[in-house]
């Protein structure tokens, strides 16, 4: 993978699970490695799986289908995926797609630790 | 569909390849802003286009990364300002009757794209080119905004007049 398809990915433990915070702009060319970090660390089993939206300025909707595909994976294995910190430009394809009702989209981590 | 003979104020011309879409984004979100739309018009110009190339990346030309594109920008003037952009493949011609935005009641992953750009824009238009490709025109108005003429920021931009319907 080259380095322009490259996503930075932090990762913060949690007691019930993780904390993944995304950097840059996820478009089709981030999508896949997101996907593969996210098939990663839904296979690992977390309870709640938070992503932290704060430092992702743009989103297409490859990133969108990547987070539905995760969304209804985790649902089949019982965890929890919960969206946080989106900035209004990312919240709005989300709202273009009707899927702001669909994912549970909290305002901060806090919250989303606590739904 | 014959060409479209008049010249644009921009013609970028790219690779099928998703490590582009950043550059036509800055292109047509900055070029947006220049001649008067806000912030999330711009975001939503941006996102269109982005929108527009992952369709000719993924199902035109198949992921091929040597597939071309053409992004052509211009700002028409008229009775109203308005944003045209046109992108250009040589890629498989597909019936513009069957380019359509699925039902977003299925929830599932992709497919969001042809709706996203109708969505944004005011007016899309799917055709096939001479020669072989397709051709997406789309055209965003720009708003009224209060105690502003709607031309007043293109006053510096040579612009074209506002074609009619083809």
């Amino acid at each position: 993978m080259g380095h322009d398809d490259h996503l930075e990915l932090r990762e913060e433990s949690i007691d019930d699970g993780v904390i993944l915070i995304p950097v840059g702009d996820i478009d089709l060319s981030r999508a896949p490695a997101l996907r593969q970090h996210l098939s990663r660390v839904l296979g690992g089993g977390a309870d709640r799986i938070i992503i932290d939206l704060s430092e992702v300025p743009y989103m297409d909707s490859s990133g969108v289908a990547t987070f539905v595909e995760a969304m209804q994976l985790a649902r089949k294995r019982g965890s929890k995926l919960l969206l946080c910190c989106l900035s209004d430009r990312v919240r709005g394809i989300f709202e273009i797609a009707r899927l702001d009702m669909v994912f549970t989209i909290l305002a901060n981590r806090d919250e989303a630790r606590s739904a | 569909m014959a060409e479209p003979p008049e010249t644009r104020d921009i013609e970028l011309e790219m690779f099928s390849q998703p490590r582009l879409l950043a550059c036509a984004r800055a292109v047509a979100g900055s070029f947006a802003q220049r001649i008067g739309f806000n912030e999330i018009e711009c975001g939503q110009i941006s996102l269109a286009v982005d929108e527009a190339l992952c369709n000719i990346i993924n199902h035109g030309y198949d992921r091929r990364p040597d597939g071309r594109i053409r992004l052509l920008i211009t700002a028409l003037t008229g009775e109203r300002t308005s944003l045209r952009i046109e992108v250009e493949d040589r890629a498989k011609q597909v019936d513009p009757a069957t380019i359509r935005s699925r039902d977003l009641d299925d929830i599932r992953p992709g497919g969001l794209g042809v709706y996203i750009i109708r969505e944004i824009m005011d007016d899309v238009r799917y055709e096939h080119r001479d020669g072989g490709g397709m051709r997406l025109s789309m055209v965003k108005h720009l708003p009224a905004r209060p105690g502003r003429s709607a031309d007043a920021s293109t006053s510096s931009f040579r612009g074209r007049t506002t074609h009619g319907p083809r």
